[in-house]
């Protein structure tokens, strides 16, 4: 049987306010419990939310970059359960007019090819505050310090057919909000989370199959490897004979498996209606007009630069302009060394690293100067590509700071005395007899065995380019 | 003998009197008749300190607009360290750390608040039978009721006790008990007052307002409390009308309105009897009568009795003893916890209530109810609308009945609610209404009742100051306190 998966994302995105979105609270991350939470916040007798209008220009800066609809008189409802890290009794939310509607964002997929994925919307609601179990014994403790804190609840459509899609999806998403400013993005701190409705059908089905909400999702990686399962789970389930139940389900990473925390009969019904503490949130087309004018440039307006200044290719360019502190270390770069090698350094070079060792960029041990001054020395021939790395190493290692008293220091200097590299050809002539008569039959490929014999004997120093026109004038005269 | 608000300024100005002897006055009495009234929750003694305090502005002459008079407080308004219990066992050991916006309107003013009046649990009821604290008397008859919710606040004026007192109003809860007790009450324009600090029953329809012996008096207290407050996005932002100035307007000339409704099946004779004598009045000081229709009046209890409770049942979700208020002890489980805290602390009525209003918002019933009440309420909002335009004021009996006694309607919710049936329209409509005494029936108090456009509060104090001038039903005082 052919089965075909079909996702649909919640994201959590938390804005990047100074202040709560009902109160003058402050957003911090981090803070001793309970020391960021006022009166709004504890839900107190009497206490009345005012909207902090700086969540209004982000909620519309977000649709601005989406295409989406912008509800210009959207309503805050209050969704009803009882929780004790809710202190109200209900989250304020939005419901029936959310502030930003239908829109659309196109993704990449690995093949090159590209794909549009639909919005169905993004709402304005507070965070609750955090249980937290595990501190005394008998009792459970609240802190109410992420309580009120705002949240963009982005909604997709079920567009996604792959758990590779929807990473390419969320990452779409994620780039967007850092590029706007509008969320820090921070996975590991819950600043941005990824909630999947996952489902499968048989291809050619026009129905969607019974879906599960898969939560916890605090990375790209776990959120592949979650829908992955899920999907496993779903088929494996229906080839024998059951049947999917709808269902929220739990992802943990260290098993890598998802299992059940509630069921739909559980559901609760939230009791939705419009919050009568507050007015509907009207926007007017002069502020959209303000706010677009300010919006700052967005990846896809980037990647297209980048290919017309810069001659980058589509995919290095992309790959650039993904995470909006990529894009602005490469920029450092190429504004001080020569773009097209600062682009092919960066890709091959930085961004593998930095991978390799799961740090983010802020974090990267070298800077945007000194891969600047390495790419300089390579440009102007003082050194090759192979020294280049290896310096990287030692500055990526902290052995090296300085690129250029590094070179000096380690004798890195390209050699570029002709006898001496004469010598070597030479040498390499002398000892490889095939390899000569091969390329003097006209097989190039070879050349590639003597330029490695005479770099050897450089010792890495010689110009491999340098090397491979005196073979050429040498054995072909 | 028992003083306006106005009186007791003129004291204070002439150097007559003295804050704190006006304080202490009010306080000697608030302990005198608490046995017998009921009116306080908590009664601060040490309000005196505050009257001392406006005494030595007044000395330096930097009083404000009620420097020095002592008045009291409906025990919704949040208090910065006194008590706030709501009249509820949940909030029995409630301490706010922060005023309500009026109360801090009222202090900078230089008003000494002598204490916390008694009320309904959670501003739900019309008879002030249903607090934690023990029902109000009313002071005309201590078997009868004061009305409610604002039972204490109406009972503390008409003892005589302070001259004015802050009540809330959400289906009546200012007019009716002024009306049952003799005195004067006004609710504002909904959002002409802040709602900040103020306890929650239904968000969409409560409004502070001021009950005191004269429209005059209103109109001073609406003058220091009225205004937009950023911390209440439902408060307006547009200027505050000179009340004291809006006074001299009178009546005359004036068209006033009485719909056909107000004056139908279920009214007292009695009533009826002393409101059209008003209304005579009324006519006498020149003002224009014409008869109204408004058909669109008796939809108002049922889209009341689906909004209100709707909208409590969410606002009350916070008591949940998990961070302040009453907590059961030793709670099994979560749910123990809740639902022992929640079914200990709240009385019958809050019960009853938070059920219909779960009942109204869920799933299958929302379109039925909600959504219904609230067209209902858009229809009644119109049929207002469309009548001021040809009258300024409509007018009509402020209850059916007068003051009923003790115990009479406790088991009969319905005939409670009846009660409010010509004052619930002003909140749903969120426009102004003024209770003033008319005379008496069977020796109770008798209220006429004045509704206005949205924000001419001016014109129903005006109304009712120039029918205070030419009538004294409202310098009568209960005997034998």
């Amino acid at each position: 049987m052919q089965w075909e998966t079909v996702i649909g994302l919640e994201i959590h995105a938390q804005l990047a306010t100074q202040s709560k979105i009902f109160s003058a609270a402050s957003t911090a991350f981090g803070a001793e419990p309970n020391t960021q939470a006022c009166p709004v916040d504890l839900g107190m007798p009497g206490i009345l939310p005012v909207v902090n209008q700086e969540v209004v220009r982000m909620a519309v800066m977000f649709a601005l970059a989406t295409n989406a609809e912008i509800g210009q008189r959207s309503v805050f409802e209050r969704k009803n359960y009882f929780y004790p890290d809710l202190p109200k009794g209900y989250q304020t939310s939005q419901f029936e007019f959310p502030i930003v509607g239908k829109g659309k964002v196109e993704i990449v997929l690995e093949d090159g090819s590209t794909k549009v994925v639909g919005l169905t919307r993004a709402h304005l609601e507070e965070d609750a505050g955090k249980s937290v179990h595990d501190l005394y014994s008998e009792f459970s403790a609240i802190d109410l310090n992420r309580a009120g804190t705002p949240l963009l609840e982005i909604v997709s459509e079920p567009d996604m057919r792959s758990a590779k899609e929807a990473v390419a999806y969320a990452k779409k998403i994620h780039s967007l909000v850092r590029y706007l400013g509008i969320c820090d993005g921070n996975m590991q701190e819950g600043s941005f989370r990824c909630d999947a409705n996952v489902s499968v059908r048989l291809k050619g089905e026009s129905e969607f199959g019974t879906r599960a909400e898969v939560k916890n999702v605090n990375s790209f990686r776990f959120l592949e490897r979650a829908i992955n399962f899920e999907v496993e789970r779903q088929i494996d389930l229906l080839e024998s004979g059951g049947t999917v139940v709808q269902e929220t389900r739990l992802y943990d990473p260290t098993k890598d498996e998802t299992r059940s925390m509630r069921s739909k009969e559980d559901a609760e019904d939230y009791r939705y209606f419009p919050c009568p503490d507050l007015l509907p949130v009207v926007i007017e087309e002069a502020d959209i007009q303000s706010i677009r004018d300010a919006l700052p440039e967005l990846p896809d307006q980037r990647l297209n630069r980048y290919q017309s200044q810069w001659q980058l290719s589509g995919d290095d360019a992309r790959l650039l302009v993904q995470d909006r502190s990529v894009a602005e270390y490469f920029e450092a770069v190429a504004n001080q060394a020569d773009p097209k090698l600062a682009s092919n350094w960066m890709v091959n070079e930085v961004i593998v690293r930095l991978d390799k060792d799961s740090i983010e960029i802020e974090r990267s041990p070298v800077g945007p100067s000194q891969l600047a001054a390495l790419i300089a020395r390579i440009a102007d021939k003082t050194i090759n590509g192979k020294i280049g790395r290896q310096i990287l190493d030692a500055l990526w290692s902290g052995e090296a700071s300085d690129v250029d008293s590094y070179i000096a220091d380690k004798g890195l200097k390209q050699v570029t005395d002709t006898g001496a590299i004469e010598a070597w050809v030479d040498e390499v002539i002398a000892n490889s007899p095939d390899q000569v008569q091969q390329i003097k039959e006209g097989k190039d490929k070879v050349m590639g065995f003597l330029v490695g014999q005479a770099m050897k004997l450089s010792k890495g120093k010689a110009n491999p380019a340098q090397l491979s026109e005196l073979f050429k004038a040498k054995i072909l005269g | 003998m028992m003083m306006t608000l106005k009186q007791q300024l003129d004291l204070l100005n002439s150097q007559k009197a003295s804050a704190t002897e006006l304080t202490q006055e009010a306080l000697q009495k608030a302990h005198a008749l608490q046995d017998k009234l009921n009116a306080f929750v908590t009664i601060d003694d040490s309000s005196l300190e505050a009257a001392k305090s406006a005494d030595e502005r007044r000395a330096r002459g930097e009083n404000g607009l009620l420097d020095g008079l002592p008045i009291a407080l409906k025990d919704i308004f949040c208090t910065d360290g006194l008590k706030t219990s709501c009249g509820s066992k949940m909030l029995d050991n409630f301490v706010a750390p922060y005023d309500a916006t009026v109360v801090s309107k009222l202090k900078s003013a230089g008003a000494v608040s002598i204490g916390k009046l008694n009320m309904d649990e959670f501003a739900m009821g019309s008879s002030n039978e249903n607090s934690f604290y023990g029902p109000v008397k009313n002071p005309w008859n201590t078997q009868k009721v004061p009305g409610g919710s604002s039972g204490g606040s109406a009972a503390a004026v008409a003892a005589g006790i302070v001259s004015a007192t802050l009540g809330t109003d959400t289906g009546g809860s200012i007019r009716q008990p002024a009306s049952f007790c003799g005195i004067t009450g006004l609710k504002p324009t909904y959002g002409r007052v802040s709602r900040y600090g103020m306890v929650a029953y239904a968000s969409s329809l409560d409004q502070g307002g001021p009950m005191a012996r004269t429209a005059e008096d209103c109109a001073l207290l609406l003058s220091a409390i009225a205004g937009h407050d950023p911390r209440d996005s439902t408060s307006v932002n547009r200027p505050v009308d000179d009340y004291e100035t809006a006074l001299s307007q009178g009546v005359a000339g004036k068209v006033i309105g009485l719909p056909n409704q107000y004056f139908g099946e279920g009214l007292d004779e009695g009533v009826r009897k002393v409101v059209d004598d008003a209304i005579k009045a009324l006519e006498s000081l020149g003002a224009k009568v014409v008869e109204l229709d408004l058909p669109q009046q008796s939809l108002a209890l049922p889209a009341y009795y689906v909004i209100a409770p709707a909208e409590a049942s969410s606002n009350l979700s916070r008591y949940d003893g998990v961070r302040f208020g009453y907590r059961a002890e030793n709670p099994a489980d979560l749910n123990d916890l809740y639902c022992r805290s929640r079914s200990e602390a709240f009385g019958e009525e809050v019960q009853r209530r938070i059920i219909a209003g779960t009942y109204v918002l869920s799933e299958g019933y929302f379109d039925a109810y909600y959504r219904q009440a609230q067209r209902l309420r858009r229809m009644i909002y119109n049929e207002f609308a469309t009548a001021f335009e040809s009258v300024d004021m409509i007018v009509g009996p402020t209850t059916p009945t007068v003051a009923f006694d003790l115990g009479q309607n406790t088991k009969d919710p319905v005939a409670m609610y009846l009660n409010d049936i010509y004052t619930i329209t002003a909140n749903l409509a969120g426009i102004p209404g003024l209770s003033v005494p008319c005379g008496f029936s069977d020796g109770m108090p008798v209220g006429l009742q004045i509704l206005g456009r949205p924000f001419e509060e001016g014109t129903l104090l005006a109304a009712g100051h120039a029918y205070q001038r030419a009538t004294d039903w409202h310098t009568q005082q209960p005997e034998g306190l």
